[in-house]
Formats: structure tokens, C-alpha cells, sequence
């Protein structure tokens, strides 16, 4: 590719026809990502989408770059592969709740502790759409749904938190239909090791309308959307979170005329991990959704560690295959050693 | 010093002639270090010349409570002066540290056999905790041995008192005073495990000293104490041998120098995904310390993750390689699925135990060809190969990258605990006397408005391989079917059924290119063949030299294509006028050879967790040729 030619959204869009149900909100996480690529200045060929199952995963055969569409949860495992055989690739792995938290928690777990570098987009619908809407791990208690008729009785994992917990270095929410979301995912990509982004996504045919507490038009004020070194501030200005410093909670403020300096209003910094904690496990009722980059705090990454100790390794090494196979305590048989 | 306290026949105090063959087998508890004694052992029969064949039969549980008798560890070392092709049918030497140890293993000592044992271990506490209510060594209960009992422990900690070690530390070193009586026994080189003392204990120096001390001290006591009786020394010849370069290799070392020796032969890097398991770890831990060969290993948080891993690495344009046992191959089923519609190449070693579950895990069986041949969902047809031997087991890793890159197909090869753990002399092949075979990765753009074809095929059917980063070539895969030309997700029923007819053919075809069934002792046409797969070799083999020795009508057929099979092979077995398998399993290659061939194959099965012993395969062929 021609360096000086600039790709456009169209040149990260295959002829495959896009077989989502109409209105998903997958399909404004692809043209989000399509729009992005050229920004980042990524290109097609040195890129690979890992996916696993679900609707989302089919995401790969619709990004004109290359593309594995794996088994149900092990895409973070084949994204290991992929990474550690070939470093110089960006890999983005693509993800549901279902595939990523509950059949692949494990794999999910041990990407983010060994901080691999890449892009995870988990597309949270809190349901299982491609097998007929089941709840999910992310789904509220008393989902009802036809494996739980009666509602679901078990709790919700928070997926951000479990990243966090995992020790990802990189956590970060958007928003299907957010016009920041391309923000969010320039920030992942920014960031060196892997980044984990939680993507709010509506499922139109069995869980329509479950983020509209806080997606939709009329409730945008429960959006926190987090800048670094910019204070917490939402519902337009009106409102801000500060730290309860006796009981060590986070709290919702009132901010009059713009003063949230003397409400206490606390500044975003994404370095802070135990303040990414609370901020990802904020309750839903009084306090918004915090939104945007969480937690950024890069740290060594997996392959870069194993291409290293390799490296190291076979150092001063030459490989001998002949010598390889010789190696240990041998003898030489000079003869038919029994000629009588 | 003590001697027997019951009769030994005149024919059994007679010492044995010029010896052949002897089978010698130390038993003691886990901590006692015997696998070490028998390994090094081992190498000084090696260095010796001898022919050999080993046998570690180790418990499950790291450290069982001492002095029991599930916490026996053993090794068998069958060596001679002509050729040895299995650990021995039944020891004549049993080395018995505890009477746990003497308890297990007595039974299997050949009547007439010598058991030297360590009596200060038969105490009380001992004695008790191995079951026995008296003390045997001194009730006449081992009249039918010969025994010979000193008091090791004792003798040792005398050799090593001016090192000044611990009770603890010193008594640690009686494997190395036994190791010394063994080598006196048998006349060996004390030199080289002097040599390995010094470099295992480079860092203690004293201990070195100590261990070299009780070393020479049993072989002093060998040497120096009228003992007499049964205890005396043997020289067995050199083996006869092709000249050349010898050393010693266990499956698990063969298969990492091949897999490494294919890859190199392929012109590629190795990525390599594992999970801890027995007896298939020892993979994972030599190929960890080769990395100037280009090889990268991955310690995965499971097995779905290790297979998954390669997977990835052999789409990013590395040869895939993932290794494990049979709970853990049906971990990776879904996986080799994927590899197979997907088409990418990856070798899968199989160290067989026994099973189902969690069975017997460091015990050997070859129980998964099933699982290999037919243990997917959905018509997953993957070539399978499998070792008969440690040395053999090198130039079978090489033929499973051979068959996994020109192919582009998951290969499964299969191997055993046996295998994997035993030693045996192998004569280092000349690397330069195997063709490379190097892949080429397709890297021709498609012309302007044409689309990529990623499962274009070559004459082999097998389909273009595409290393992500080429400009112009981005495509995607996955496991939905394939449309048959464009690669492109495809429903059409037609399309399904020309696809599961190309991945078929595709596999079957690999019996284009493997060498046609020999006959590996006898000939097309007798009256008897005993057909074998994997580590039934060795008792095949030297069951059949028997009975052909005394005239009988019967060849050996080992088979080390599992699937596709030779395609001669169905000719030849048509040949004979009977068939017997012997089988560690029950009955899984004789189901696959009468579903191909329709022959009346009939099974000798052994299912104990213990490889077979050669009589009882010459009683199998007695009884096929007189039924």
C-alpha cells in the first residue's frame, strides 16, 4: 500500500453482505470501527480480527483486513498465537458477553493478566442473540427469558471489573451509537498491551431497549463520560461525583454555576486504579454510568517479554541440528563388535 | 553381613553362563531416587555397549507416604549382549530399598532371581506399613529367590560420614551406593556418573563428594566383601551394532528433536502450546530450552487454550504444535475441528495413558485411536501416525510436520507413557540425509477486481497458505463452512457435501505419499501375522523371532500409518491365513482394520496400565496357530 494514499472507511469494508438483524447496534460498532481504521493510520494487511461465537463475532468477515472467526470463547487464545508468532500484527479481538465472560472467561482472565497487546471489544447485549436470547452472565437478576422463564435468579458479572480484576492496564466503555466511541477506540489502540473495552450494544429482537436508562436521547444526563484531568462532571454540568471520605464511596454532588471545585467534584485520572474500581462499579439508581477511558496505565507487554527471553536465550546459540541430535553423553560403535 | 537364611537349589546357586540378556530392577520408595539410579544406570549400559530397553513405572502422587506400597517407584532395565526390544518379560535382579518396595515387586522376579535388599530399612515401622506381619527377609517366605540383604542405609551413612551431612542428607545418598554395587556387578565405568555428580552438584560441592563416596562404596563392597553365594560379577559383551554415533534418548526427548528437525526441514518457526500434563509435559520442558532453533513454547492456561494458541500461530505463518494425553486431547476436540475446516497445518502429540477420565495417568495404554481416528464432531477426517518405539518416535515427528505442511491439516501423533519415559540406545542419524521439504507461502496478489482466494488448492488438495501481513492477500476464515472456491461463508447443501468430500479425499490422499506396508519380520503369505501399532513393537517383535525360531509360520506387521492406512496394506493382510492385534486397549486397531479390510482379525488385548510381556504374546500366536 502506497504510503501517501489515504485510506478511507470504504477500503476496511469487505463485499460481504452483513447478516445482522436491521437495527442492531452491531452495525454502528462496525462503521464506527471502519471510520476509525484510516485515523489510526492502521493497515489492512498488518491487521487481523480475532473473534469467537455470537453475533458479534461475525464482525471479522466484515473488516477488509485479515480475519479468524474461531470457536465459542477461544479467540483470546488464537489472538495469542496469532500475536506471539507475529508481533508486528495489530490484533483486535471481538467479543460478546457470553463468548467472553462466560464459555471463555478463563481465556479473558489470562489475555488481560499477561497484558498481550491488542484491542478487546466485548459487545455487552446482556443476552445470547444468535442462539434465541437465553439470558447471559451480564444479564440483570430476573431476566426472563425462555432458559429462565420464571427470571434469572443468579447476579450479573460487571465486565469491567472483572477486567480490572484480572489486572488489565487498560479499561475503557462506549456506546454503540455514541459519536465518542471512535475516541474510545483510538485510545485502545493508543494504548501499548491490552485494552479492554466494554461496548454497550442494543439487542433490537431480544433485549431492545436495556442501556435506555442511560443511552437513551432523554436520559443522557446518567452518562459520565471521563476525560483525563477534566472533573466528573454530568447531567450537563449539573452534577458531579465526589469522594466520600469517611465511608470511602463515591458520591453524587450538586454543582451550581459551574463550581465544582467547591463541590468537591474529583479530577479523572486514569492512572488511579483503586478510583477505575469504584467509578466501574458505581450502583444504577442515583449515579451515572462512567463512560469513556477508565483505567490507562501501560505496563510490559506479554510477547514483547517472550520475544526478549527468546532472544536472550539463543544467544550466542547457533543452531545445529546435527549437533542438536548429538547432544548428551554418546558413544561410537567403531565396528562389528563381536566378530568371533 | 547376613546371607539367605533359606535353601537355594544347586541349579539356582549356579551362575549363569555367559550371560545374554539380563533384567535388572530397582524398586524403593518415591523419595528414594530410583528413576535416577535406573537413568543413570541406564547410560553406563549405554556407554557399555549393551543393548537396552527401559521401564520407569512410577506412582501418580509427587510424594506418597513413605514406606507405603502405592508410594513404590521402579525402573526396569532390560540390557544384553544381541538385540533387546522390550524392558524384560520378568526380572532376574531385584533391587529392593524397603519392604514396600520388596512387597510390590517380589511377585514379578523370575523363580530362581536374586533380590538384594536393604535390611536396615525391614523394620518394625516398616514392615507394618507395607503389610507384612513378619519380617520376610527373615521367615523363609523368599525361599523360592535367592536373597542377598545388607544393610545399605547403615553402610552408606558410614561412607559418607566425613562429609558431614545431616541424617536426612546422608541417607539420600544410598541410591548412589546401590548404583555402585550395580556397577560392580556388571563391571561398568564408575567415570561418567562420577562426572554427572559433579556437574548436578556444582553448586554443593560437598554433596557431590558425598554422593561420589557411597557410589564407590558400594562398588568397593562389591569388589572387597566375600560375599559370595549369589552376588558376583558379570561381564555381559557389547551388543552387535551398525558403527556409528550412539546415545541414549527417551520418547519424550525423540519427539522434540523431531518436531524441532521437521520444522527446520520446513523452513519454519515453531510455536508451541501446552498445558501441564502426565506423561506429556516432558515435551513441553525440552522444547522450552531450544529456542535458537526458533522456537517459541506456551505454557496456556488450559488445554483449549494451548491447542487454540497454536492455532493462531500456524495462521499467523508458524507451524503449530500442541501436545497433551487423552483428557486432555478431548479438551482440544472442538479445536482440531476448527484446524480441519479451516485447513491450517498443526501437529498434535498424544502421549496415550490409561484411561477413561483420569485413569492411570502415569501408567502406559494405547486406548485413544479412536479418539484420534474418530473422536470429533462431524466428518473430521486428520491423518494419524504413530511411534513404536523412542527412537523411532523421531523420524515419526518429522513425518507429522512433513504431512501437516504439504497437506495443510492437523496431524495427530501418537505416542505413550512408555514411550514417552522409556530409553533406549539410538544411533544419531546424519541430518543431512533427510530432504528438506520447505514450505512456500503463497504470495501472489490477485489481479485488479479479482477476488483473494484463500482455498485455491495445489495437487494435493492441499489449500494455498497465506501469512497475514502480505499486502493485498487480507482474507478471512473461520469455522462456518467454506464456500468450495472462494473460501466465503457458504450454506449451499451442494456446497457441504463438495466440501466434506474434499477434506476426505484431501486426507486419504496423504496415502500417496507415505511408504506402502512392509513386513517387519517374516513374509506376505504365512500362516499367522501379528499385526501391531505403537509400543507393542518390542514384544511383538521379539515374540514373533521366537516362534519363527522354532519354525512356526508367522511374520510381524507393524503399522505406523494409522490413518490413512498404506494402500497396499489391505492386500497384505489378505495374505494370511490368520491375523491376531495385540493390543493395549480393547480391541480399537483390530475394529479399524475389519471395518477397512473385512478381515477376521482377532484381538489380544491387554488392559493393565503395564506394556505386554513377550510371552505372553508367544502364548497368543501358540494358541492362533492351533485354534
Amino acid at each position: 500500500m502506497n504510503e501517501l494514499t489515504k485510506l478511507t472507511a470504504k477500503d476496511f469494508a469487505t463485499d460481504q453482505e452483513v447478516r445482522w438483524c436491521p437495527g442492531c447496534g452491531d452495525y454502528a460498532v462496525l462503521k464506527a470501527v471502519q471510520r476509525t481504521m484510516p485515523e489510526l493510520g492502521a493497515k489492512p494487511e498488518n491487521t487481523v480480527f480475532i473473534s469467537g461465537i455470537g453475533c458479534s463475532s461475525r464482525f471479522p468477515y466484515y473488516m477488509e483486513t485479515y480475519g479468524f472467526h474461531t470457536i465459542h470463547g477461544r479467540a483470546p487464545a488464537i489472538a495469542t498465537g496469532v500475536k506471539l508468532a507475529n508481533p508486528d500484527l495489530d490484533v483486535w479481538i471481538i467479543t460478546g458477553d457470553g463468548d467472553a465472560l462466560s464459555i471463555g472467561g478463563n481465556h479473558t482472565m489470562h489475555v488481560l493478566r499477561r497484558n498481550l497487546d491488542c484491542q478487546i471489544l466485548l459487545f455487552n447485549n446482556e443476552i445470547y442473540g444468535l442462539t434465541k436470547g437465553q439470558y447471559s452472565p451480564t444479564s440483570r437478576a430476573g431476566t426472563r427469558s425462555p432458559s429462565t422463564p420464571y427470571g434469572s435468579v443468579d447476579r450479573p458479572a460487571n465486565p469491567c471489573a472483572f477486567a480490572l480484576g484480572s489486572g488489565a492496564r487498560f479499561v475503557a466503555r462506549g456506546i454503540d451509537v455514541s459519536k465518542h466511541l471512535p475516541d474510545v477506540l483510538k485510545a485502545a489502540y493508543a494504548h501499548k498491551g491490552a485494552a479492554f473495552v466494554e461496548i454497550y450494544q442494543n439487542c433490537i429482537v431480544y433485549n431492545d431497549d436495556v442501556f435506555a436508562p442511560f443511552t437513551a436521547k432523554e436520559n443522557a444526563g446518567k452518562q459520565l463520560w471521563l476525560k483525563t484531568g477534566e472533573p466528573m462532571l454530568f447531567d450537563g454540568g449539573a452534577k458531579g461525583i465526589a469522594l466520600d471520605v469517611e465511608t470511602l464511596s463515591l458520591r453524587v454532588v450538586d454543582v451550581t454555576d459551574g463550581d465544582w471545585q467547591s463541590a468537591g467534584v474529583l479530577v479523572h485520572n486514569p492512572q488511579n486504579k483503586a478510583l477505575a474500581q469504584m467509578l466501574v462499579e458505581m450502583p444504577s439508581d442515583i449515579f451515572p454510568v462512567a463512560l469513556g477511558v477508565i483505567f490507562d496505565s501501560p505496563a510490559p507487554t506479554f510477547e514483547s517479554a517472550v520475544v526478549e527471553q527468546n532472544k536472550a536465550a539463543a544467544a550466542g546459540k547457533a543452531p545445529n541440528l546435527q549437533a542438536l541430535v548429538s547432544k548428551g553423553q554418546s558413544w561410537q560403535v567403531e565396528k562389528e563388535p563381536r566378530a568371533e | 553381613m547376613a546371607t539367605a537364611t533359606h535353601i537355594v537349589t544347586p541349579e539356582e546357586s549356579e551362575p549363569h553362563g555367559p550371560l545374554e540378556a539380563v533384567v535388572v530392577r530397582f524398586a524403593g520408595d518415591s523419595g528414594d531416587g530410583m528413576q535416577l539410579t535406573g537413568g543413570q544406570f541406564t547410560l553406563s549400559t549405554a556407554l557399555a555397549g549393551n543393548d537396552l530397553a527401559t521401564f520407569p513405572d512410577f506412582p501418580a502422587e509427587i510424594r506418597a507416604p513413605q514406606g507405603t506400597t502405592f508410594g513404590v517407584s521402579a525402573f526396569q532395565i532390560n540390557f544384553g549382549s544381541s538385540a533387546i526390544e522390550t524392558a524384560g518379560d520378568a526380572p532376574d535382579v531385584l533391587v529392593a530399598m524397603n519392604p514396600a518396595a520388596l512387597k510390590v515387586n517380589v511377585a514379578s522376579l523370575k523363580p530362581g532371581g536374586l533380590i538384594i535388599a536393604d535390611e536396615g530399612e525391614f523394620g518394625a515401622r516398616n514392615l507394618a506399613k507395607a503389610g507384612y506381619d513378619a519380617n520376610p527377609l527373615d521367615d523363609g517366605s523368599l525361599a523360592k529367590w535367592q536373597l542377598i540383604k545388607f544393610n545399605i542405609s547403615q553402610l552408606t551413612l558410614d561412607a559418607v560420614k566425613p562429609f558431614g551431612l545431616g541424617n536426612k542428607e546422608a541417607l539420600r545418598c544410598k541410591n548412589m551406593w546401590t548404583l555402585g554395587l550395580a556397577l560392580w556387578m556388571f563391571d561398568r565405568d564408575r567415570g561418567p556418573i562420577e562426572d554427572w555428580l559433579k556437574t548436578k552438584f556444582a553448586k554443593a560441592p560437598e554433596l557431590a563428594e558425598a554422593n561420589i563416596a557411597a557410589l564407590n562404596a558400594g562398588h568397593a563392597f562389591g569388589e572387597t566383601a566375600e560375599i559370595g553365594g549369589p552376588l558376583k560379577q558379570h561381564h555381559i559383551d557389547p551388543a552387535p551394532a551398525e558403527p556409528g554415533l550412539y546415545r541414549t534418548i527417551t520418547g519424550a526427548e525423540s519427539i522434540s528433536l523431531g518436531l524441532v528437525a521437521g520444522t527446520q526441514l520446513a523452513g519454519l518457526k515453531m510455536f508451541f502450546g501446552g498445558y501441564p500434563i502426565t506423561p506429556a509435559s516432558a515435551i513441553l520442558h525440552h522444547l522450552s530450552r531450544l529456542k535458537e532453533y526458533d522456537v517459541t513454547t506456551f505454557q496456556a492456561e488450559d488445554e483449549i487454550a494451548a491447542i487454540a494458541s497454536a492455532i493462531g500461530a500456524s495462521f499467523a505463518g508458524s507451524l503449530g504444535v500442541t501436545s497433551s494425553s487423552g483428557p486432555g486431547i478431548a479438551l482440544k476436540g472442538e479445536a482440531m475441528g476448527l484446524a480441519i475446516m479451516t485447513e491450517l497445518p498443526l501437529v498434535i502429540v498424544n502421549s496415550q495413558r490409561g484411561g477413561p477420565s483420569t485413569g492411570l495417568p502415569t501408567k502406559t495404554e494405547q486406548s485413544d485411536l479412536y479418539q484420534a481416528v474418530y473422536g470429533r464432531n462431524g466428518d473430521a477426517p486428520m491423518p494419524v501416525i504413530s511411534a513404536r518405539s523412542p527412537a523411532d518416535a523421531f523420524d515419526c515427528a518429522i513425518e507429522a510436520v512433513r504431512i501437516a505442511v504439504q497437506y495443510m491439516t492437523p496431524v495427530m501423533l501418537l505416542t505413550d507413557g512408555y514411550i514417552a519415559n522409556a530409553a533406549e540406545p539410538w544411533k544419531v542419524p546424519d541430518m543431512g540425509g533427510y530432504a528438506p521439504f520447505p514450505v512456500t507461502f503463497h504470495d501472489e496478489r490477485p489481479a485488479e477486481g479479482e477476488q483473494v482466494l484463500a482455498y485455491k488448492r495445489d495437487d494435493k488438495r492441499a489449500r494455498v497458505w497465506i501469512k497475514p501481513g502480505s499486502e493485498g492477500l487480507m482474507h478471512r476464515i473461520g469455522g462456518i463452512e467454506k464456500n468450495v472456491k472462494t473460501g466465503h461463508i457458504d450454506y449451499n447443501p451442494d456446497n457441504h457435501q463438495a466440501m466434506t468430500d474434499m477434506r476426505a479425499a484431501k486426507v486419504m490422499g496423504v496415502a500417496d505419499t507415505i511408504p506402502d506396508q512392509d513386513v517387519t519380520l517374516g513374509e506376505a503369505g504365512s500362516k499367522l501375522a501379528v499385526v501391531g501399532w505403537g509400543s507393542t513393537f518390542g514384544p511383538i517383535h521379539q515374540a514373533v523371532r521366537r516362534a519363527r525360531k522354532q519354525g512356526l509360520d508367522v511374520s510381524h506387521v507393524h503399522i505406523r500409518h494409522i490413518w490413512p492406512l498404506p494402500k497396499n496394506l489391505g492386500e497384505l493382510l489378505a495374505t494370511y491365513d490368520r491375523i491376531i492385534i495385540p493390543e493395549m486397549n480393547n480391541g480399537q486397531l483390530k475394529t479399524l482394520l475389519r471395518d477397512q479390510y473385512l478381515v477376521d482379525a482377532k484381538p489380544v488385548l491387554k488392559v493393565s496400565g503395564q506394556p505386554f510381556m513377550i510371552a505372553e504374546i508367544e502364548a497368543a500366536i501358540d494358541e492362533a496357530l492351533n485354534a
